[in-house]
């Protein structure tokens, strides 16, 4: 049998190269550089390389092909497994900014007192003496930026990959350095090893899903690329109950990376645990990719079968809204409150994703699906990455202090700091003038154009439960007493470096921009055209 | 001078006045950003008057500005104003630096710059509300002005008011989201016809089918029910006036529920004429239990301000009714009702938190005798009080007059039931009067001060406009009834003609 070198178009993939090779060179320096200083160049290295990759998506999504009759740009490279088109090179563009935001917020060193927020020996169990000294001597490691570009490569590759093997592989890629990241917390190092444990026990099932409907989509089309299982759908060749079987397990491994109901129950526990900087990165990160890679999926390989997976989307979106902003209601920490949000979040993005129409039932102009969701994301990471960041400020003698009573009456003690927090919570309630608002017109204008009116008016009405629990938060920093004796200790806001402070700006200033001028991202989310079949 | 954007300027001034007094350097105690804001306030106001100098009556749309903001939705920046627009912006213009007076030492224990920058922030949105003449602007101002007034309950006012400011929030945020439902709705409509558009000329020329309309309708008019409030979504009116200072009530319910009727004329009889005469029926009986209904709980109430807050109710029935009783004398009406009211209502409201400051209590239980300790107070109080319940020379009359009588030419029945409305006012007004301020000195009142020069400053204004346009009510009149009469023409109404007994037929019997 003759082997072929595989082509590899490297104009098109060289930003996923540079962020995996920052990544082997994290590995390396690792080993190699003396201790005291790898915490600089670390940190300079994985800075450094989201930039060069943020610069190289630029580029290249400055000089793409144009297909057919212009609704598409890019070329499918690396022998059908990856496709660089506009939608992939978007999602190339968020997920690079938010790491950007983690990698910054990952350098944060003043808020604990000189080191940063990662365990000093991860493998220490908690309680004993060996932590102790691990604490006592001010050990600080620096696997997490390796382990956290790596992640970032994984998400790159998610949306872009184009067969379902190379989607499993960014799958783990993307995951398995995040079970690791969300152990490593420095503080309360039980809560986060559960969190790390869980997630992986549920994420290494949920994989088992999805690589279980991987083979049976292949047993149906007899091809792992997207344009040729598109093509057997189309003909409806083979097994039609093995196609549907197919779609479900996939859908449930995808689902579960972005956390819809019933696959959410990691979502809070994670999001709690992990320290709070990955939550902000994963909790971007992670649901930008998936989406992604849930969009091309079900768009460009199952978009002919649109009638067997709306419907399982309609009542998924539906649960997820539904459940999301209902538990969120009954939450007492900020961080499980965020978590339970973003489970309503991802319940209104799949209200974006069911919205898909053929192009010839679009009006000129009109907002597509695609459009939408690319848009919701955008505004969803800001706030997000924002609101995490400031949770790591509100700090008291324990540590980060996320009980809502420790909250009450911040609006007095940093009305700046709870202004921001407060303004990252209305744009995720979707009030005008932020971009959350622009984000949720344009999610549920697609589904009603689609038809999907049954799940727009389940929105609007989570939507209300929504703005409950936001503005509840809201009440608390601003219009509530904190009472020492009857609430405990106060908990008050650090002082962040630079890092922090611009991660939040940047979140807050893009919140309001986006808010009040959305024009320029959704043209751009509009110039991103189609997937490339 | 004509290119000046005179709509833009007129709500963008409040907002940088809002935040030049939020970041204006105070000493504590430093009255300069009261000053800064009261200066914003006043060339607000400046800017109100040019505007009504270049309105031409009967000119339609004026001082019309379009730009193209957000082109993916369709969206403009588009201004305008027509007769219904120019009057509540000169309500909204006038009330806004008297309240600021009327409230000088109101927010003192707390922030008072914050309160002065929270009420500008307030008068900026709803301003650009009343001008907004493109479906999608108007509902981000229309959401946007809750904010401010979300701050103004919660941080300034009685103990609960955290509560009420969660509850008010609640049910606009609500109503305001079953808006938005109807607002995709019109984007779905309007790009299933071709190009996606919000403005509203635009959206006027659609082909609706009646369904769709009538789904339309049902959202707007539900947000606009919530903020006008109609019975039985108005809970949160009571306990919000009741908890709020009364500068904020004053903004709330004389400025900010105005949205809720304007809203009606200019989107729900603008939109779908259609559905707004199917809907008639409905509305109305709403409208009238709403009369009857306020009036007869606030005869109940022992808080002033939780009364004058459910007169409200009431007063905002007559003007609902008025509405949709689809005749020019009610839609002028209507539109008049809106300004007197504000005008009275806030009046009421100062006059009440004058009181409730010197005695320390809002419970009419609590109060008596306030005549002969400060004359001038309880005397303005009456007039307030006698323009609410619709005495003839005072300027609330000719609107509830021409309320009536559209209410009589839709039916009797709905004539007869609002007229009892009239009755319970004089009850709860005049109730109201004689329990707090005739009788004898209540004891620990011996020290009670009259009013001084800057509370009269706040309300004489008032009073004034509550006289003259009593017995004057033409130019309102001028301004309003061109708009009215264009937007029957749009519904499709003709008044009927009047049916005069024919005097030879009569003979032959």
């Amino acid at each position: 049998m003759d082997f072929t070198k595989p082509t590899i178009e490297y104009a098109d993939v060289w930003p996923l190269l540079v962020v995996f090779g920052v990544a082997c060179a994290g590995v390396v320096v690792e080993a190699f550089v003396p201790r005291a200083h790898r915490f600089v160049v670390q940190t300079w290295l994985a800075i450094v390389g989201v930039v060069v990759a943020l610069v190289g998506t630029v580029l290249v999504a400055r000089d793409l092909d144009v297909l057919g009759d212009g609704t598409a740009r890019g070329a499918i490279d690396v022998e059908g497994t990856i496709a660089v088109d506009g939608p992939t090179l978007f999602f190339w563009g968020m997920l690079l900014v938010f790491g950007l935001g983690g990698a910054l917020l990952f350098a944060e060193r003043r808020l604990e007192g000189g080191v940063s927020a990662f365990a000093g020996q991860a493998a220490a169990l908690p309680g004993t003496e060996a932590e102790r000294q691990a604490s006592t001597r001010g050990l600080e490691q620096t696997e997490v930026y390796p382990l956290m570009m790596f992640a970032l490569g994984g998400m790159m590759l998610f949306p872009a990959a184009n067969d379902l093997l190379t989607l499993f592989v960014a799958l783990e890629v993307l995951s398995l350095p995040l079970y690791l990241l969300s152990g490593l917390a420095r503080r309360r190092r039980l809560l986060s090893q559960e969190a790390a444990l869980k997630y992986f026990m549920l994420g290494a099932f949920s994989s088992g899903f999805f690589l279980y409907g991987a083979a049976l989509v292949y047993g149906f089309s007899g091809s792992m690329g997207f344009s040729e299982i598109n093509e057997a759908v189309r003909n409806d060749v083979g097994n039609q109950t093995m196609l549907l079987i197919g779609i479900g397990m996939l859908a449930v491994g995808l689902l579960f990376k972005v956390g819809a109901v019933p696959f959410h129950a990691w979502t809070p526990d994670v999001y709690q645990g992990a320290p709070t900087a990955v939550t902000a990165f994963m909790a971007a990160g992670t649901k930008i990719a998936a989406f992604g890679a849930m969009l091309r999926l079900f768009y460009v390989a199952f978009g002919s079968d649109r009638w067997s997976w709306q419907p399982m989307l309609w009542i998924i979106a539906i649960l997820t809204m539904l459940v999301g902003g209902l538990i969120a209601i009954v939450q007492t920490d900020m961080k499980r409150m965020l978590a339970y949000s973003s489970v309503a979040h991802t319940g209104f993005l799949l209200t974006g994703v069911l919205g898909v129409q053929q192009a010839s039932e679009l009006a000129d102009g009109e907002v597509t699906s695609l459009q939408a969701v690319l848009f919701y994301l955008v505004t969803y990471g800001f706030a997000v990455v924002g609101a995490f960041a400031v949770v790591t400020l509100v700090r008291d003698a324990g540590g980060e202090a996320a009980q809502f009573v420790r909250w009450r009456g911040l609006g007095r003690r940093s009305p700046v700091v709870a202004g921001v927090f407060a303004f990252f919570l209305l744009s995720m309630a979707g009030i005008p003038l932020t971009a959350g608002f622009v984000g949720k017109w344009a999610v549920f204008t697609v589904a009603l154009a689609a038809g999907a009116w049954p799940v727009v008016v389940a929105a609007v009405l989570c939507s209300i439960i929504a703005v409950f629990f936001y503005v509840r938060v809201i009440l608390l920093m601003f219009f509530e007493d904190h009472d020492v004796t009857t609430h405990g200790e106060v908990a008050s806001v650090t002082k962040p470096s630079a890092l922090t402070s611009a991660t939040i700006f940047v979140g807050a200033a893009a919140t309001l921009v986006l808010g009040v001028v959305p024009g320029p991202v959704l043209d751009l989310a509009a110039n991103a055209g189609q997937f490339v079949r | 001078m004509n290119d000046l954007p005179w709509l833009t300027v007129l709500w963008v001034l409040p907002l940088v006045g809002a935040l030049v007094t939020a970041f204006v350097p105070k000493a504590p105690g430093s009255a300069l950003p009261k000053q800064v804001g009261l200066l914003f306030s006043v060339l607000t106001l400046a800017v109100g008057i040019a505007i009504a100098a270049q309105y031409d009556t009967g000119g339609g749309m004026q001082l019309t500005e379009t730009h193209t903001w957000i082109e993916a939705f369709g969206v403009h920046y588009a201004l305008g104003v027509d007769g219904l627009g120019l009057l509540l912006i000169l309500m909204t213009v006038a009330l806004v630096p008297l309240v600021l007076v009327a409230s000088w030492n109101e927010a003192d224990d707390r922030s008072p710059a914050a309160f002065v920058a929270w009420a500008l922030a307030l008068e900026s949105f709803a301003l650009a509300v009343f001008a907004a003449t493109d479906v999608f602007l108007f509902y981000v101002v229309f959401e946007a002005t809750l904010i401010p007034a979300y701050f103004l309950i919660g941080r300034f006012g009685r103990a609960g008011r955290g509560y009420a400011a969660l509850k008010f929030l609640m049910y606009q945020l609500g109503g305001g989201l079953v808006l938005l439902g109807s607002v995709i709705g019109l984007y779905v409509v309007s790009a299933d016809a071709g190009s996606p558009s919000y403005l509203l000329s635009d959206l006027q020329q659609l082909d609706l089918s009646t369904s769709a309309e009538r789904w339309l309708f049902a959202g707007f008019m539900i947000a606009f029910a919530v903020k006008a409030p109609l019975f039985p979504l108005h809970t949160w009116l009571a306990d919000t006036t009741e908890k709020a200072t009364p500068g904020t009530s004053v903004l709330l319910v004389c400025v900010l529920d105005k949205i809720g009727t304007f809203g009606m004329l200019r989107f729900c009889l603008g939109l779908f004429p259609e559905a707004s005469q199917w809907a008639t029926p409905v509305v109305v009986t709403l409208a009238l239990v709403s009369i009857v209904y306020g009036a007869l709980v606030a005869i109940g109430q022992d808080d002033i301000l939780r009364l004058i807050g459910l007169t409200s109710l009431s007063h905002f029935g007559f003007i609902t009714l008025g509405i949709f009783a689809f005749s020019s004398q009610g839609g002028s009406g209507s539109i008049l009702y809106m300004v007197n009211h504000g005008v009275g209502t806030a009046a009421l409201f100062l006059i009440a938190g004058y009181l409730i400051r010197r005695k320390g209590t809002s419970l009419i239980s609590q109060i008596a005798g306030v005549e002969s300790k400060a004359p001038v107070l309880a005397g303005l109080f009456l007039v307030a009080g006698l323009s609410t319940l619709g005495l003839p020379g005072l300027s609330q009359f000719v609107s509830e007059i021409l309320v009536l009588i559209s209410a009589f030419d839709y039916h009797w029945w709905a004539g007869a039931i609002a007229v009892t409305g009239i009755v319970l006012a004089a009850i709860y007004v005049l109730w109201l009067y004689q329990r707090t301020m005739t009788g004898p000195t209540a004891p620990g009142d011996e020290a009670m001060t009259d009013l001084n020069r800057r509370e009269l400053v706040a309300v004489v204004p008032l009073m004034l406009a509550l006289v003259f346009f009593g017995f004057y009510p033409m130019p309102m009149l001028d301004v309003s009834n061109p708009t009215v009469d264009s937007l029957l023409q749009h519904v499709g109404v003709s008044d009927e003609a009047p049916t005069v007994a024919d005097h030879a037929e009569e003979g032959a019997h």
